[in-house]
């Protein structure tokens, strides 16, 4: 870790300031806030995966007392609303736009999921909303559901004009040369790989209160939201609830997103419409239920690839084929996590020569599938490491030897990659390095004969992961397909008296803004860490902002406070040039003081501040105030990369996996704030372990979700992880002000490849698919 | 959740009267699988009568021979009672392994037997201790208890007063979790009374019962590796997404195996 | 139906219907929003809370349930500048990130250490089982209950 200038700086573990509100009971989440004369939504949900609304009808629920309206989706189409856009556009194969089918708020005429919202009821109080919703009766043609990823494409089309329910047909990379080098290869490893389909389960489920005032005709909606200004763009530019200056997006406290917060949809969409048309707030707040059914899924791939090594194992060709699953509907980022954020991390840290990635992007009658904490690129690493351990397994290779052969050499950066992106910079080498100490790979031979004496098989597995981070540079992205910028604003307001207030267009949802952005701004400017107060997640306070996803909120809004930090510093020299009668280049900033070179004067932020707001002896040219506010586009995506070491312990008896060690050493760059990095590698470590050993959701033939509570969809607990070994090592990005790179999804993305290596290493079977559950290795053992 | 009338009877005649006087009448005990179940609307009942007042569904005591404990006794209790983990350790162990911390601290042993759901652990003590069942009215040995899914010898309105635990010279109870719920998806209790032995087995099947084939075995030989040869049929087995009938077979004598292991190092 | 019961200390008298459940007065009636509901099915333990000293999911007790209990939530074990030793220990390890599952993770690691003579890390993670945690991957929450496990129990009075 770097080290830290001072107790609250950059590089220093500071104790989290939004704690304290959390561990008394004080956070405030949208559910925790009421209106007067508010209201209560019950949505009507799709029972079956695909279905034909003949007729509504509402008139018992509306004879309920307290029953207000019933509000239904043809009611939406009546109003003029428009339908929910796919944010990235992806051009095919052959050049033609991806087929997107039209996404309703709210289902008018025919119901794709199980869940699936098609009307709301507004009652006095939510008992009343229930009952009402239980009194709708709907009449429904129920249709085939096609749910089976494998024969999707020879099945009914579910979106009238969408040939063989197929989205996208998606390439990346050369598809000849690749052919040929495998064609040529000394040796082929062939693999079939499932990434099992994921529920977010952020712990607070999804909630909205929508607020209408119809003197002003403003629009506020609090609601659970990573990105509360894409919310309001999408809103208002394409759904056309209300023009963007007269609707305003609040995200208070919100707990854990993971991705499932960034997309617009049909619940919040739903209640704000509806406070305007009852004339009264009106509130939602999903059960956990609902958002088992209704928040977007994650993963969801099949894939098969080929990786050809030649005679000294040196890696020749990549070739992956793979279908994903986009769900019912293409929601807000579904199109780009299966391919930019997936096909373009094929290279892995490996300088293979030549790479093809296609990707055939279906629809199902299932939840929409999106970003889930990594999106696309942990189902990257997990091709990627899985194909290199077989490999190494059929070549009779250490892997970790067959790795290192292959790895990008530090002298090689930048390093354009045969699937379109330039790593800026990284030592691979190193993080590996430093992950076999800490796991004590060389020992590893005796942990494994001494499980063997007690009966039991021990496994050990790598991952060395890269991930394309800090979304993202905008003119590359638009080119790519994105429908929006991925810059990020700041500002800093300096108050008169020296303390200032931060705005981010970023959101902070557990990561801890609030205490990282104090250090960086206050690292800055010199000024105390308790000076700084962060304000975020509210479009009617923030300059307009991309949120947060991606690992994208320091790399990119910390570089835009840097940026309104140096217009700041600028702005103050210039004042103290003045006040103290010096040439504006002979004026320094350090530490918190404006000085004079090699004199003794010099004035404090706060004293410049000050005059700043009382501009008595002040520059004639320059205006008052202190306050910037920067946009920052990034040149390029940011490569956090690291190995992750795991180790498990297989009960052949009964198949039951323990997790016994895991390792993470990651290359994030430039730490803030050390203690909140680990923080973010344990909980994605926990996710990823989730994944390769406990979760998976699971619709049957009739498309229901059989995995719709925590009785059956399990989430890891406690006593299923062990406690982690976190260690980092440092390459500075070389083209963000902070040198950093992003730490919040790297634990999702390397632990499930280095898991299930670790799995198929101890049993002996490399078919064994995740979730590795006990009854999947029993059977694979006997 | 829907509206219910709610009562709090003092006594048992009390509650059985509310009971019969009722178009639709659920007992509440801990309620930690009534209230889930009314939460999600899976039950409607007209009238819930709270059996926490009855002053005779209270109480343990332990007696040379024999441990009897109140239907309304918590799982936390059972788990913490000195004189229970004194004389009955392997009951303690079981009730201290019921769902989790929370639910221990409210679930009671008569509402899980009561309720018999196949994947609760206490019925494999009822079953491998060979209990009985104390009623309002009469006593319902443990063997005959269990009848099917969610079905045991209790008639409407029947109340568990307590359960009377005979003590074996030793037992084990070993159980494997479901590890989304953390319901057993076996548990197996195996206990040696002198020599004869009972094996008692939840969640495998649609109720608890008795591994008489098990029993058969470890009566000649009380030992783990007897069981290996065992062919344990899984006809009648539960299979859900969690476990096949088949696996579930191979559990129960793997739970079977580890817990004579445990008696053996007792 | 009438309930009496205390909460943090005060008294309360309520008239609520017979389905309502103990969450919903903390939250609706009585206002203190830390106490979370993160499920409906009495898994994820964000609502727990003490019951006359014990960890309960309010979100599975009826009102008549809790006629004459003394409850306490999380606004009742601290304030800020009078943090409860968990509480304490949370903050010092990091052991929250969002935040959501705290309040019911901090009470039920409060009876662990309480409960629990001899607490090592596999206690802690076994005993933390009704609770789930997105965020930390728990590494954290352990170690903040080994942490304040440490503290003696003496060092505040509650």
């Amino acid at each position: 870790m770097n080290e830290a200038k001072s107790a609250t700086g950059i590089g220093a573990s500071v104790k989290r300031k939004e704690d304290v509100r959390f561990i008394t009971g004080s956070g405030c989440y949208t559910d925790d806030i009421n209106q007067p004369g508010q209201s209560h939504a019950a949505f009507l949900r799709s029972p079956y995966a695909r279905a034909r609304i003949e007729s509504i009808d509402a008139s018992a629920a509306l004879e309920i007392e307290g029953v207000i309206a019933v509000l239904t989706g043809a009611d939406m189409v009546a109003d003029g609303l428009g339908d929910i856009p796919c944010g990235w556009l992806v051009k095919q194969k052959d050049g033609s736009d991806m087929v997107s089918a039209p996404h309703p708020p709210m289902a008018a005429t025919q119901t794709n999921y199980v869940g699936e919202p098609y009307g709301v009821v507004i009652a006095d109080t939510l008992a009343a909303a229930r009952l009402g919703m239980e009194a709708v009766l709907t009449d429904f043609t129920e249709l085939d559901a096609i749910v089976d990823l494998a024969t999707v494409r020879d099945s009914e089309q579910i979106h009238e004009g969408v040939e063989g329910n197929l989205a996208f047909d998606w390439e990346l990379g050369e598809r000849e040369a690749t052919e040929a080098a495998l064609a040529s290869a000394a040796h082929v490893t062939r693999l079939d790989l499932t990434n099992n389909r994921l529920i977010p389960n952020a712990m607070e489920p999804r909630a909205a209160l929508g607020i209408f005032d119809k003197v002003s005709g403003e629009h506020t909606l609090y609601t659970t939201s990573q990105n509360p200004h894409l919310a309001r763009l999408v809103l208002s530019a394409f759904v056309q609830i209300a023009p963007e200056h007269k609707l305003r997006i609040v995200a208070p406290d919100v707990g854990g997103g993971f991705g499932s917060k960034i997309f617009i949809y049909a619940e919040e969409t739903a209640v704000i419409w509806a406070a305007r048309k009852v004339g009264r707030p009106v509130k939602w707040t999903a059960d956990r239920s609902e958002s088992f059914l209704a928040d977007a899924h994650g993963r969801d791939h099949i894939t098969h690839a080929e990786l050809g090594t030649d005679e000294e194992g040196r890696f020749v060709a990549l070739k992956v084929q793979t279908t994903a699953n986009l769900g019912a509907y293409l929601s807000t980022f579904g199109s780009a996590v299966p391919t930019y954020l997936y096909g373009t991390l094929m290279a892995g840290q490996y300088s293979t020569p030549n790479i093809y990635v296609e990707v055939q992007g279906v629809y199902t009658n299932t939840a929409p599938v999106d970003a889930y904490r990594g999106a696309g690129r942990p189902e990257a690493t997990y091709v990627v490491e899985r194909i290199v351990e077989t490999a190494a397994r059929e070549l009779g290779r250490d892997p970790v030897e067959l790795r290192r052969l292959n790895m990008i050499k530090p002298d090689q950066f930048p390093y354009e990659t045969p699937v379109a992106l330039v790593y800026d910079t990284g030592n691979y080498e190193a993080s590996l390095a430093k992950a076999l100490v800490h796991a004590d790979y060389a020992g590893f031979a005796e942990r494994r004969a001494a499980a063997a004496a007690e009966g039991k098989r021990r496994g050990i597995g790598l991952a060395c992961y890269i991930e394309a981070c800090g979304l993202a540079p905008s003119n590359l992205a638009i080119q790519l397909g994105a429908q929006v910028g991925l810059y990020e604003s700041g500002e800093i307001r300096v108050n008169p008296t020296g303390s200032v207030t931060v705005f981010t267009g970023s959101h902070s949802h557990g990561q801890g803004h609030e205490t990282t952005f104090a250090q960086v701004v206050s690292d800055k400017l010199g000024i105390p860490f308790e000076d700084v107060e962060v304000v975020h997640g509210d479009t009617g306070r923030v300059e307009f902002g991309l949120g947060t996803y991606g690992s994208r909120s320091l790399a990119v809004g910390g570089s835009a406070l840097i940026r309104a930090a140096e217009k700041l510093i600028t702005k103050g020299r210039r004042i103290a040039a003045h006040m103290l009668e010096a040439e504006v280049d002979a004026v320094e900033f350090i530490d918190g003081d404006f000085l004079v070179k090699d004199s003794n004067q010099s004035l404090s932020f706060a004293e410049i501040a000050f005059a700043a707001y009382v501009p008595a002896n002040y520059p004639e040219d320059l205006e008052p105030g202190f306050s910037e506010k920067a946009f920052y586009d990034p040149e390029n995506f940011t490569y956090p990369a690291g190995t992750h070491i795991a180790e498990v312990e297989v009960d052949v008896d009964t198949g039951v996996v323990e997790l016994k060690q895991f390792v993470a050493v990651d290359d994030f760059g430039n730490v803030i704030n050390p203690m909140i990095v680990t923080g973010q590698v344990h909980g994605g470590v926990a996710q990823g372990a989730g994944q390769a050993l406990l979760e998976q959701a699971i619709y049957d033939e009739f498309g229901q979700l059989v995995t719709g509570s925590y009785m059956d969809y399990c989430m890891p607990r406690a006593d299923d992880v062990p406690d982690f070994t976190v260690d980092t090592t440092v390459t500075p990005c070389t083209h963000n002000p902070l040198g950093v790179k992003g730490c919040g999804e790297a634990g999702a993305i390397g632990s499930p490849a280095a898991i299930m290596n670790a799995v198929t290493d101890a049993v002996g079977d490399n078919s064994i698919s995740m979730p590795a559950t006990s009854e999947k290795v029993w059977r694979a053992l006997r | 959740m829907y509206r219910f009338n709610y009562h709090k009877p003092s006594s048992i005649e009390e509650a059985v009267s509310l009971f019969n006087s009722s178009d639709d009448g659920f007992y509440l005990s801990g309620g930690q699988t009534l209230i889930p179940t009314l939460k999600l609307g899976l039950a409607s009942p007209v009238d819930i009568i709270d059996l926490s007042n009855i002053e005779a569904l209270h109480g343990i005591s332990v007696d040379s021979g024999l441990v009897s404990i109140g239907a309304f006794t918590r799982h936390a209790e059972v788990a913490e009672h000195p004189e229970i983990r004194r004389v009955l350790p392997v009951l303690s162990h079981l009730a201290g392994r019921i769902g989790d911390g929370q639910v221990r601290n409210l679930g009671t042993m008569g509402g899980s037997v009561a309720n018999s759901d196949p994947a609760a652990d206490y019925p494999a003590a009822v079953i491998g201790l060979g209990a009985t069942i104390h009623t309002g009215k009469r006593t319902i040995s443990g063997d005959d208890y269990f009848k099917d899914l969610f079905e045991t010898a209790l008639e409407p309105g029947e109340i568990i007063t307590r359960i009377d635990y005979p003590i074996p010279d030793r037992a084990a109870y070993r159980k494997f979790p479901n590890p989304a719920s953390r319901y057993a998806v076996v548990g197996v209790l195996v206990a040696d009374f002198a020599g004869a032995i009972r094996v008692g087995v939840t969640g495998a099947g649609p109720c608890a019962f008795r591994a008489t084939g098990i029993e058969a075995v470890l009566n000649q030989n009380l030992d783990p590796d007897a069981l290996k040869v065992v062919d344990l049929p899984d006809a009648g087995f539960n299979s859900d997404l969690h476990a096949s009938a088949e696996y579930r077979a191979h559990l129960v004598k793997v739970m079977a195996e580890r817990a004579v292991t445990d008696i053996l190092a007792l | 139906m009438k309930v009496s019961l205390t909460v943090n200390g005060d008294r309360h008298e309520l008239d609520v219907p017979e389905n309502t459940l103990l969450v919903e007065i903390i939250r609706e009636r009585l206002g203190l929003t830390g106490t979370h509901i993160g499920c409906d099915t009495s898994q994820c333990g964000a609502c727990t809370v003490h019951m006359n000293g014990r960890t309960v999911k309010s979100c599975s007790l009826l009102a008549g349930q809790i006629d004459g209990a003394e409850i306490t939530t999380i606004e009742g074990i601290g304030t800020p500048e009078d943090l409860h030793p968990m509480q304490a220990a949370f903050r010092e390890c990091h052991a929250l990130q969002c935040g959501f599952c705290t309040p019911g993770m901090i009470m039920r690691a409060i009876e662990l250490v309480e409960q629990t003579p001899e607490l090592d890390n596999k206690a802690v993670r076994e005993g933390l089982e009704g609770n789930i945690c997105r965020c930390t991957g728990y590494h954290n929450i352990v170690e903040a209950v080994l942490h304040a496990a440490r503290v003696p129990q003496s060092a505040r009075a509650e």
